[in-house]
């Protein structure tokens, strides 16, 4: 045997615990260490996206151009949105899957944890590239996230770093993804079998799935891009045969699924809040499971959509717009179960309950808004204004984001092995459920009376509604900073116990407050995992 | 090695994937400041290469060593397989985008520009004259007169051997389930001979499609389907290659028992993927 695998092993027997300063950080295997990367980076990088938005929020509070120039100001839109969907929401969630899916099916680590280090420090390497076009010449990309030909390729010098720090980004979620489903359909505690799994489990085990399949469409879009640019080739050329608008339809092959990647975790984050605060099972755990995988499903025949006005036969039209309504259904089915678990059950308000239970009212109203957008002749009136940016921002903040906080409020307690300040925690949540719908709600009006999105000035009939945006995004942002308070604080609470909450299910709250550094070396015995789900 | 068996193998610590990730940094730094001119670029991109060539052999030879320590259950071995799959899940997707790309130039894209649909004005009034066909280098005749590349003669040589190896490796699967090492080392061998033998000849016909056909990249939609596909696929087949001489190498130093080589499956699993695509490439760019 070799010294390298000697020393592997005395390693492996000793049951050491992290490594000191900066090389704990560089060289871990350890999912919690990895889990707590990906949540501080994509923690860093919400507030470097939300900075952006309040450059335009703050740009828009009155029309005519006050403190940007335009170029700059679409910047800001294309950099704001690359940086939330690829470097906060998406890290948050694969921050959350790394900590907690070990310990939820009692596996000792994740699957493959050299990888899983991988996966994470490619981020800040794409992250790095794409703000350093910040400050190159031609200013960084500026037309929009989408990156639709033929307009993007007159990017100027940030447009190969652009292509390439997508790249990196797909690289690391294939990764993640590979991981995730591995560990998942291979280490579980013997006795869990998959319709055991707790739901967040099996949210993102449907959106792993997804990550393999579509992040690769990405990487292939953006490359014809490149090669479009700098090789000659005439994929979105007309007259060499090409077609801009197969560049939207392969992105939005991706793009579609992208926006379930987003929400299926949240899904899973809700659904393991409001069971432990109604102290019921929750409702129709199996139907959850179904209900997870037909939206995964529908999500592939639903992509065109987002282009009902870019020229589509009227059967492509007729097919995509029915198509997408049917995602209704099973969306139905997830917020009934959610409120059929609060009823008659024995509720209380702590701060995850808040951000879960606004979550699931303040979801359903973007929901309700994208059935409005998935009618085509209706999307012709919407398409591109700030109806559309209404409805997305409702799915993502206080969808996505707030089932984020939610779960950080949740298992924070887990983490720290102490509890946070409950008031501070309340009032973070009461002034972002009241800023939120501050600034995205009057944007539905803006939308319907016709305001285009993406455009820096504004006619003066919509100055008022642009104002009470702005307003509210300010008071948002600036709320945040409460929640970085409550995580600095966070370890001078009381001391938790190891179930935290009154009577949460699931194996994570079999082991102490906070986790060992290793849990569960070897599988839990079949009872305790047993108990934990009864 | 009794505790291998009975407990996953979580190694501590690791560097290798920082390494990588600073290989990609300056990999990905220098391709786009090459691509813009810049002259460092390429000298940086090397840097990159260097780094990414020195993690690779160092991370994969901290697995193999690990491997032939017996550090690795029968659960970590299921990691492996399951990982594989799923990484070439994502690469058929990959792929799934440029074919994707390829139908729909020749089956909406083309007809549309020729008046298709309710294009009738688009052909008129922009594109007055063209009409829908394949191959095309669409109707501003991107890159000047081509000829096609057809399915007989080189192609169809190609297909057989590519065909030919994923025979061979199985064979020499067969054999290492066997125990049959001679028979092993010798169609190993036989395989990433065939497969470079496949890249050489894919070389010599982009070679014949520049200078006799005047088919390149740039030759419209049929030019850029054309390259980036086989390119692409190539580029796998070159890597695909690479992994089989390592692994025959491995044989050559007594690897692997008939019981326990997830490396050689997960290659030959490699080898398969790329015949497969290599038959879509023969079906749909060469043939139809």
């Amino acid at each position: 045997m070799t010294t390298a695998v000697a020393e592997a092993q005395d390693a492996h027997d000793e049951h050491h615990g992290p490594d000191k300063g900066i090389r704990r950080w560089l060289f871990t295997t350890n999912h919690k260490d990895i889990g707590t990367l990906y949540l501080v980076f994509s923690l860093i990088m919400f507030f470097i996206g939300g900075a952006m938005a309040l450059v335009i929020r703050t740009e828009l509070m009155q029309p005519g151009l006050q403190f940007v120039h335009p170029e700059f100001f679409n910047s800001m839109t294309t950099m704001h949105a690359l940086i939330m969907v690829f470097g906060a929401v998406m890290p948050a969630f694969v921050g959350l899957a790394n900590w907690m899916i070990p310990m939820m099916i009692g596996a000792p680590d994740m699957a493959l944890p050299r990888m899983n280090n991988w996966s994470f420090w490619i981020l800040p390497v794409a992250f790095g590239i794409l703000l350093s076009t910040l400050f190159m010449e031609g200013g960084a990309p500026a037309a929009g996230w989408t990156m639709y030909p033929p307009l993007v390729l007159q990017t100027g010098d940030a447009f190969p770093f652009l292509i390439f720090s997508v790249h990196l980004m797909g690289i690391s979620s294939i990764m993640g993804a590979i991981n995730i489903i591995v560990t998942i359909l291979n280490m579980r505690a013997p006795d869990m079998w998959l319709l055991k799994m707790p739901i967040f489990v099996w949210c993102w085990l449907i959106t792993a799935y997804l990550l393999i399949a579509v992040m690769p469409v990405l990487a292939g879009a953006v490359t014809m891009l490149l090669t479009d640019q700098f090789f000659g080739t005439s994929f979105f050329l007309a007259a060499g045969g090409g077609d801009p608008v197969m560049f939207q339809h392969i992105f939005w092959f991706f793009g579609h699924p992208e926006v379930y990647i987003m929400i299926l975790p949240a899904f899973g984050v809700v659904s393991e809040i409001i069971p432990t605060f109604s102290r019921k099972p929750l409702f129709g755990h199996d139907s959850m499971v179904y209900a997870a995988s037909s939206i995964a499903f529908l999500s592939f025949i639903v992509w065109a959509h987002h282009m009902f006005t870019v020229g589509m036969p009227l059967s492509g039209q007729m097919f995509f717009m029915f198509a997408t309504m049917l995602i209704a259904v099973p969306t139905g089915v997830k917020v009934f179960n959610w409120v059929a678990t609060m009823w008659r059950g024995s509720m209380t308000f702590e701060t995850p309950m808040l951000f879960a239970l606004a979550f699931v009212f303040l979801f359903t109203i973007g929901g309700f808004s994208g059935l409005m957008l998935a009618i085509a002749p209706a999307d012709i009136q919407y398409h591109d204004t700030y109806f559309v940016v209404a409805h997305f921002h409702y799915v993502l903040v206080p969808g996505s984001i707030f089932a984020v906080m939610a779960g950080a409020y949740y298992w924070l307690p887990k983490w720290t092995g102490h509890m946070y300040n409950e008031s501070l925690g309340k009032l973070h949540f009461w002034l972002s459920t009241i800023f939120v719908n501050v600034t995205f709600f009057p944007m539905h009006f803006l939308g319907l009376a016709g305001m285009p999105r993406r455009i820096p000035d504004y006619s003066t009939q919509f100055a008022d509604f642009n104002m009470i945006a702005s307003i509210g995004a300010l008071g948002f942002g600036f709320s945040q900073l409460i929640f970085v308070w409550v995580l600095l604080t966070a370890k001078k609470g009381a001391k938790a116990t190891d179930r935290v909450w009154e009577a949460p299910k699931g194996l994570e709250w079999t082991v102490p407050s906070p986790a060992p550094y290793h849990t569960f070396d070897t599988p839990p015995k079949a009872r305790i995992a047993q108990e934990a789900f009864e | 090695m009794s505790h291998a068996e009975d407990r996953y193998y979580v190694p501590h610590g690791s560097h290798w994937p920082i390494v990588g990730s600073i290989g990609l940094l300056f990999l990905m730094v220098g391709v786009s400041n090459w691509l813009n001119g810049a002259g460092a670029g390429f000298w940086i991109m090397l840097a990159g290469v260097a780094v990414m060539v020195y993690m690779l052999i160092g991370w994969f030879g901290t697995v193999i060593s690990e491997s032939q320590g017996g550090l690795y259950n029968e659960q970590v071995d299921h990691s492996f397989r399951m990982g594989m799959f799923w990484f070439i899940f994502s690469e058929v997707m990959f792929f799934a985008a440029f074919f994707g790309a390829l139908f729909y130039a020749r089956n909406i894209a083309v007809p549309w520009l020729g008046g298709d649909s309710n294009n009738f004005f688009t052909n008129l009034l922009l594109w007055n004259g063209f009409e829908a066909t394949w191959p095309t280098n669409g109707p501003g005749e991107v890159g000047g007169d081509f000829e096609i590349m057809g399915p007989f003669g080189l192609p169809l040589i190609n297909t057989a051997i590519l065909l030919s190896s994923s025979v061979t490796v199985t064979i020499a699967h067969h054999a290492l389930i066997a125990g049959q090492r001679g028979i092993l080392k010798t169609f190993l061998a036989l395989t990433f001979i065939l497969g470079f033998i496949f890249v050489f000849l894919q070389a010599y016909e982009y070679i014949h499609a520049y200078e006799d056909l005047n088919l390149k990249l740039t030759t419209g939609i049929y030019g850029s389907t054309f390259f980036m596909l086989t390119g692409f696929h190539g580029m796998h087949v070159t890597i695909g290659a690479i992994m089989l001489l390592i692994i025959w190498l491995r044989v050559m130093k007594g690897h692997f028992s008939p019981t326990n080589h997830f490396a050689f499956e997960a290659v030959a699993w490699y080898w398969h993927f790329v015949d497969v695509v290599w038959i879509g490439l023969y079906v749909f760019v060469y043939w139809m």
